[in-house]
């Protein structure tokens, strides 16, 4: 066991992945000499070099077509988008092109490029460097869509996501990069083991589903509820396309009651999916509607008020009152 | 042989390489002449055979869309010289990355006739193996693949190989910003890719004047490529550049522009209506300009047999066509399992679910009939 931060853990599972594969090259803005805005490649072009450690032209577009190129020629490009905000001039070649490849070539053409995204506010930056994307390339087929919350998972994730034969949209929690924890680089995780969820804390009274960012936010909130003896059942989702729906259901099955919390937008977003599908397959289980804690329908907000919109733990609780029926804030007359 | 040669013509700044001329006549040029000395008549005559072949196949994609054996055709009437010229200079192992239109070049990689038709019949969402000819299946979006291109240079210069990349696109293509950061990737990374641009003087309705007021050559040594600016209709001329292109590219002194000035005869796709939007006369004025007309007229003059040449290569459109419409008759409609399959390339709970409960959904028709039978 090792101690590292998030972002150590990051760096450790890409050099991992570097030395397992010499197809393996990492692409991006800054990447090589500065090691990335956040330094999550500190060091990496020194080691393996400026053909493995791509620093790219500034254009998102060029970055994800040309790792496609180089992906149809035999390598296994993990790219690095600098912040959320910037990741839209690349859409077209994410959603058109690299999603949706393998179908298009019926098989024939695979196309394992992983895009590292730092994801979600809470560090005071200026707009485009604090958005939640996930639900745009959660709704695109061909794409698999996943978010570590921890240092372990950090490092075993990205290099399962690298290992994958599809393509990966990589949500790395930014604010998140400088938490530290105990992390096995010994450890061989289970085949498949990228698209699972993890019961983060198991309670009796209320399941809570969180990813990335707010998986530290909701066992906070869930060790406050203790207090007032309500027992929460603590989901880290991980995977966001496919969904492990089976541990959702039979976590609700269980509690009957559920909250999902994100900082997107709520409207269109991994919440609604959640709910509707959960309602779907467990609607006889359930005491109380789903209950969304999320971000709002706004474009991300300036510093000084991005505390109102981040679901913090008082919004999860006031969000759990609700659904075990002891109150919390109405939801007005059209809730 | 011993060809006629008009060495009198000036070449100002917006003169085209050009090696034979609309009437048939070969003119001297010295960039391109030296890239084209083994095309003796007979080489020529194949070139021939093989534009007349395109031309059918091309009818026949039209005929078939009107006949309602297709969902849509894009027509490549006019542009023979520029996909047989460029298509029969590549290498087995240069890499293409085509727009939709490509038909000639693919036909050049020997992609069978189901696999030219199989996308546009709706029956798959593309032709052919990649990997198999060595060619991406079709791009719709504009421009998209030319930044897979310059990827795949660049993985060409990492691993050393001597083979090249080409990408193909029109002139409205040139005004994407993924064709011009295509371009700058290949200038940075030095990448062995060659840039293939039929300028056929229509983006749909939108002549090239709307794209550009100056060469789209000229954008392209902007960015620090090496450009010929050739007659596209022209095939000799075509082969000559795009081999001079594939030798730059070859020895790393970094990526080449082709602009082939030809034109496009036809419509956009058998869903558009050219008459809404272009001049009869500049019809009639390219019409002079055709590339098979003058390749006839060169080797008429070169004292080739044209009736038996005629025959040869009436012979083998013919048995294209005939291929082509074999591969429709015959091709099995898709399998429901077809809208699941490849989606991903190994299992995704979700769609795994939906797969499975459509299947259940359909079985249910099944038992329904065998009830009431």
């Amino acid at each position: 066991m090792k101690s590292l931060t998030f972002s150590q853990a990051l760096n450790t599972g890409l050099r991992a992945s570097m030395e397992r594969d010499s197809k393996v090259v990492l692409m991006g803005e800054d990447i090589g000499k500065l090691g990335g805005v956040f330094r999550i490649t500190d060091g990496l072009q020194k080691d393996f070099g400026q053909h493995r450690v791509i620093d790219t032209p500034l254009a998102e577009s060029g970055i994800v077509g040309t790792a496609i190129g180089l992906a149809f020629r035999g390598y296994r490009p993990v790219v690095e988008i600098q912040f959320d905000g910037f990741v839209y001039p690349a859409f077209d070649q994410i959603v058109s092109q690299l999603a949706k490849m393998h179908f298009r070539s019926r098989g024939n053409v695979k196309l394992p490029v992983t895009i590292r995204i730092p994801f979600g506010g809470g560090i005071g930056s200026p707009e485009h460097h604090s958005e939640s994307p996930e639900a745009y390339f959660a709704h695109t087929a061909g794409l698999r869509v996943v978010a570590p919350a921890n240092p372990q998972d950090a490092y075993t994730m990205l290099q399962q996501a690298i290992a994958d034969d599809d393509p990966v949209i990589f949500l790395e929690p930014k604010r998140r990069y400088h938490t530290r924890g105990e992390v096995d680089t010994e450890l061989i995780p289970e085949p498949g083991s990228l698209y699972r969820a993890k019961v983060a804390r198991s309670g009796k009274d209320l399941t809570l589903v969180a990813y990335g960012p707010l998986v530290k936010t909701a066992l906070d909130a869930a060790t406050a509820a203790e207090d007032e003896g309500i027992d929460i059942e603590v989901i880290d989702l991980r995977s966001l396309s496919p969904v492990d729906f089976a541990t959702l259901n039979a976590s609700v099955r269980k509690t009957g009651r559920l909250v999902i919390t994100h900082e997107a937008s709520r409207f269109g977003g991994l919440g609604a999916e959640l709910a509707a599908s959960i309602t779907e397959s467990c609607f006889d289980y359930l005491d109380h509607a789903p209950v969304r804690v999320t971000g709002f329908d706004i474009p991300y907000p300036p510093a000084k008020l991005e505390s109102h919109h981040l679901p913090d733990l008082d919004r999860i609780l006031d969000g759990v009152d609700r659904a075990m029926r002891r109150g919390g804030t109405s939801r007005g007359e059209e809730g | 042989m011993s060809p006629t040669f008009d060495s009198t013509a000036d070449p100002g700044p917006d003169a085209l390489l050009q090696i034979v001329g609309p009437d048939g006549t070969r003119h001297l040029c010295p960039e391109l002449d030296p890239w084209v000395t083994d095309i003796d008549a007979d080489a020529l005559e194949n070139l021939y055979i093989d534009m007349v072949s395109i031309r059918r196949l091309d009818a026949e994609g039209t005929a078939l869309q009107r006949q309602g054996e297709l969902g849509l055709w894009a027509p490549l009437l006019g542009q023979e010289a520029a996909q047989i010229g460029s298509g029969r200079a590549l290498e087995n192992d240069d890499f293409i990355f085509p727009s939709y239109r490509e038909h000639g070049v693919a036909y050049c990689r020997g992609v069978a006739p189901s696999d030219l038709l199989r996308m546009w019949r709706g029956a798959a969402p593309s032709g052919w193996n990649p990997y198999e000819v060595n060619m991406a299946n079709q791009q719709i979006v504009i421009g998209a693949q030319t930044l897979h291109a310059a990827g795949y240079a660049m993985g060409l210069r990492f691993d050393g190989s001597s083979a090249a990349a080409i990408t193909y696109f029109g002139d409205g293509a040139t005004s994407q910003g993924d064709v011009s950061e295509a371009m700058v990737f290949a200038a940075s990374y030095q990448s062995p890719l060659v840039f293939f641009c039929q300028n056929n003087q229509w983006a749909i309705s939108e002549p090239v004047a709307r794209q550009t007021t100056g060469h789209i050559a000229d954008r392209a040594a902007g960015f620090g490529l090496a450009t010929w600016r050739v007659d596209g209709n022209d095939v000799i001329a075509v082969m000559a550049a795009t081999r001079a292109a594939l030798a730059h590219v070859r020895t790393g002194s970094g990526p080449a522009f082709i602009e082939a000035l030809t034109y496009r005869m036809g419509a956009h796709t058998t869903a558009d209506d050219p008459t809404r939007y272009r001049d009869a006369l500049e019809l009639e004025e390219w019409a002079a300009k055709d590339p098979l007309d003058r390749v006839a007229a060169h080797l008429d003059g070169l004292g080739s047999d044209m009736n038996a040449l005629k025959v040869r290569a009436d012979d083998a459109a013919e048995k294209l066509a005939a291929g082509l419409r074999e591969a429709i008759t015959s091709m099995p409609d898709p399998e429901v399992s077809d809208l699941f399959a490849h989606v991903y390339s190994h299992d995704h709970a979700g769609l795994d679910e939906q797969r499975d409960f459509h299947q259940r959904y359909l079985r249910s028709f099944e038992s329904t009939a065998e009830a009431t039978a």
